[in-house]
């Protein structure tokens, strides 16, 4: 067991380092949360400077554009980008982190070449349409329809829940291009496919979240066409697919944001001491328990990293759901505290960023699969247990 | 950075794990359990002084094997899965300073938290035990003394005490999930194994998310020797030992409230480590004072 980080390491973070501090002050300031337009080009714009800059799609294979960084410089990276204060990778999610590599590993050489060049760029946002209204936790019993007509899929059906829809280029979109049947089970007749959003016969319905944002939305799909070579992997085939993005979704794509979390347990503290809630012992031991809870997340993340540069597969293990499930209500008990210090007027002031974060946060166990969900892929795929019915 | 155990590491703890499997298995703790008053096996304690459990981080100019803290864990996490009774972290810390500790062939002890395991068995205590009251103990196989003051706290010594019983509670707890998850398998109700059902699934991946986290946090402190991280490990690991052990017999049903399932041994020997050494309170007012 090794902690310390070799020069070639310590030599990327110093590069990093002072890339972010010429950078970061150059920037404009950030959108109203609510201005999804603007926010959609204030994500992307930093993307951009990241791809100019090199650090873009570090940790994808060098056929995607990637820099085929190893998972240690990736950590890294992110550790370096969340501490320094560097914008969210925001409207970029899906793109950068699960959509992306999936079509980096499913993907074809021209696919490749297609879809992941704009998304490294910032030129292009993706959104991912899986959940559909009566296919959420159950999601292989999905009804979307893809029937072929000539070299094109005809789609029809609706997607709910779908982040970003409003300002997507593209969507990840899962079909069912076979209907159940006594010999096809749900799983076996579903397709992924890569649905551009300006196609005809498509209407997005903003949905509004409990913390006022339209931050996700309907998909409405009435006889969209989509090109029958945007299917990623073989047709029915798309099960397997969206197992290698939903291991994405929860092995790495909340990595970063633990370090964030630490940064905010530090405010917080710094708050209590400044405005007196610190002489509460109670408060005062929560926040110490959070320390320790956060500090033992980010040792996992290094575990986990570790493990899947020695195991050397890219896909992401299910070690992620162990992670997930602990840092979602970690994220949660640590804006509980952050009401506790602003006490009643800070908690309750919707301006206060703490506010609109603790709001957010409650998405944590849901989105991503939720808890219950991640419960029995740690008992069933771990632990070996038997399956319900 | 390469967070994963060496191979050296690996073979270390499957090296401790064979050892005690072949000298402490199930029927030995089992017949301590039953066999009254507990009494000290020299005869296991000097065993592992051969095999250099206690001179671990002894150097070897000095005659020990002179590994690090890490490998100390290791085979204190091994210690904690096999529930090996004995004051084996007082005699681990003074292993190159009481003559006979490394060897096992002396039995030391010491005041932790207002408390002294083995006083009666041990051949060396350190630390202020005047005024020892003999308690009740409610862990059949650690006999116990109250002390008036806690044994003086806070030293690199403490820290490292600290660190290896932590360690052994991240190995109960991970024995503890593996002895649920089995039993899950095995015991059938309502024409199906109760692991099927949600309820124990959940208990069980609680019990798996508890452990991880915790090794995480007692792995990477043993790395680092870092206050904060010892501090922090101590308290998950003490959690995880105490919880795990509770849903363990939870999964067990009446079973699990028999004295002949040995989940109770666990629960109550993490009761006590987690009555010695650093406690949750001071833990967490030491983290948030780092903060
Ligand atoms: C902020 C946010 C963003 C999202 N973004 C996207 C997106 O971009 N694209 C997308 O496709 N989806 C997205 N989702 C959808 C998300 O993946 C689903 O909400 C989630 O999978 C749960 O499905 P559901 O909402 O239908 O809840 P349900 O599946 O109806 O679950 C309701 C409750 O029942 C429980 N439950 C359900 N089944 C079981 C079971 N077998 N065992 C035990 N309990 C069970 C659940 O845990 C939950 O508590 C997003 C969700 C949120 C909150």
């Amino acid at each position: 067991m090794d902690l310390t980080y070799t020069q070639e390491e310590e030599s990327f973070r110093a590069g990093l380092r002072e890339w972010l501090a010429r950078t970061l002050p150059q920037l404009p300031p950030r959108p109203d949360p609510l201005d999804w337009p603007g926010r959609r080009a204030y994500d992307m714009g930093w993307q951009r400077r990241l791809y100019d800059a090199g650090y873009a799609g570090l940790h994808w294979p060098v056929d995607a554009g990637g820099r085929g960084a190893t998972p240690t410089q990736h950590l890294i990276f992110l550790e370096e980008t969340e501490k320094a204060g560097a914008p969210y990778v925001g409207a970029n999610f899906v793109g950068l982190l699960h959509a992306g590599p999936t079509i980096a590993s499913e993907g074809t050489a021209e696919q490749r070449a297609r879809w992941l060049p704009p998304v490294l760029r910032g030129d292009e946002v993706w959104c991912q349409g899986f959940s559909e209204p009566d296919a959420g936790s159950d999601l292989a019993s999905l009804r979307t329809r893809a029937w072929r007509d000539g070299d094109d899929y005809v789609v029809s059906g609706s997607k709910i829940w779908t982040s970003h829809a409003e300002v997507a280029d593209w969507c990840e979109l899962l079909v069912r291009t076979t209907p159940v049947s006594d010999d096809v089970p749900k799983h076996r007749g579903i397709s992924w496919l890569a649905m551009p959003m300006d196609a005809p016969g498509i209407t997005v319905r903003p949905l509004r979240t409990l913390a006022g944002s339209t931050e996700f939305a309907e998909v409405f799909l009435d006889e969209v066409r989509v090109p029958v070579a945007n299917r990623v992997g073989a047709e029915n085939d798309g099960w397997r697919v969206t197992m290698v993005t939903l291991s994405y979704e929860r092995g790495t794509a909340f990595v970063g944001e633990v370090v964030a979390c630490r940064r905010v347990l530090g405010d917080l503290a710094r708050e209590a001491r400044k405005n007196g809630r610190w002489d509460d012992a109670v408060l005062r031991r929560r926040l110490g328990r959070l320390s320790a809870e956060f500090g033992a997340l980010w040792r996992l993340t290094q575990w986990n990293v570790s493990e899947s540069q020695r195991a050397g597969s890219g896909v992401p293990g299910v070690g992620g759901s162990v992670f997930k499930l602990r840092y979602s209500h970690a994220r949660q008990e640590l804006y509980e505290a952050a009401g506790e210090v602003l006490g009643p007027a800070g908690a309750l002031d919707l301006g206060h960023e703490w506010t609109l974060d603790r709001l957010s946060s409650l998405s944590y166990t849901i989105a991503a699969g939720t808890s219950q969900i991640q419960q029995n892929i740690v008992a069933e795929r771990i632990l070996g247990l038997p399956k319900g019915r | 950075m390469d967070f994963q155990l060496t191979e050296d590491q690996r073979a270390l703890r499957d090296g401790v794990r064979e050892i005690l499997e072949g000298r402490f298995d199930g029927a030995a703790l089992r017949g301590a359990a039953d066999s009254g008053p507990p009494s000290l096996d020299r005869a296991l304690w000097r065993e592992l002084g051969d095999a250099g459990f206690f001179s671990l981080r002894v150097p070897e100019a000095e005659g020990g094997v002179g590994l690090g803290l890490a490998e100390a864990v290791l085979a204190f996490e091994e210690a904690g899965r096999a529930l090996l009774p004995g004051p084996l972290v007082a005699t681990f810390l003074a292993a190159g300073e009481v003559a006979g500790a490394a060897q096992g062939t002396t039995v030391v002890t010491a005041a932790s938290g207002g408390l002294v395991p083995w006083l009666e068995e041990a051949d060396v205590v350190r630390g202020d035990v005047s005024g020892a009251v003999p308690l009740r103990s409610v862990d059949p196989l650690t006999p116990l003394h109250r002390v008036p003051g806690d044994g003086g706290e806070g030293g690199a010594a403490d820290a490292e005490g600290d660190l290896l019983i932590a360690a052994e509670q991240l190995g109960s707890a991970g024995k503890t999930c593996e002895m649920a998850v089995r039993y899950a398998r095995e015991r059938t109700q309502f024409g199906q194994a109760i692991g099927a059902f949600q309820a124990v699934k959940h208990l069980c991946a609680q019990m798996l998310v508890r452990a991880e986290v915790a090794r995480a946090a007692v792995y990477a402190a043993s790395v680092t020797g870092d206050g904060a991280e010892i501090a922090g490990a101590k308290l998950l690991a003490d959690e995880a030992a105490v919880r795990n052990a509770r849903d363990c017999l939870q999964v067990h049903g009446g079973m699990g409230f028999t004295w002949e399932a040995d989940v109770h041994l666990h629960l109550k020997r993490a009761w006590v480590r987690e009555g010695l050494g650093r406690s949750a309170a001071r833990a967490e007012e030491e983290l948030a004072a780092a903060l």
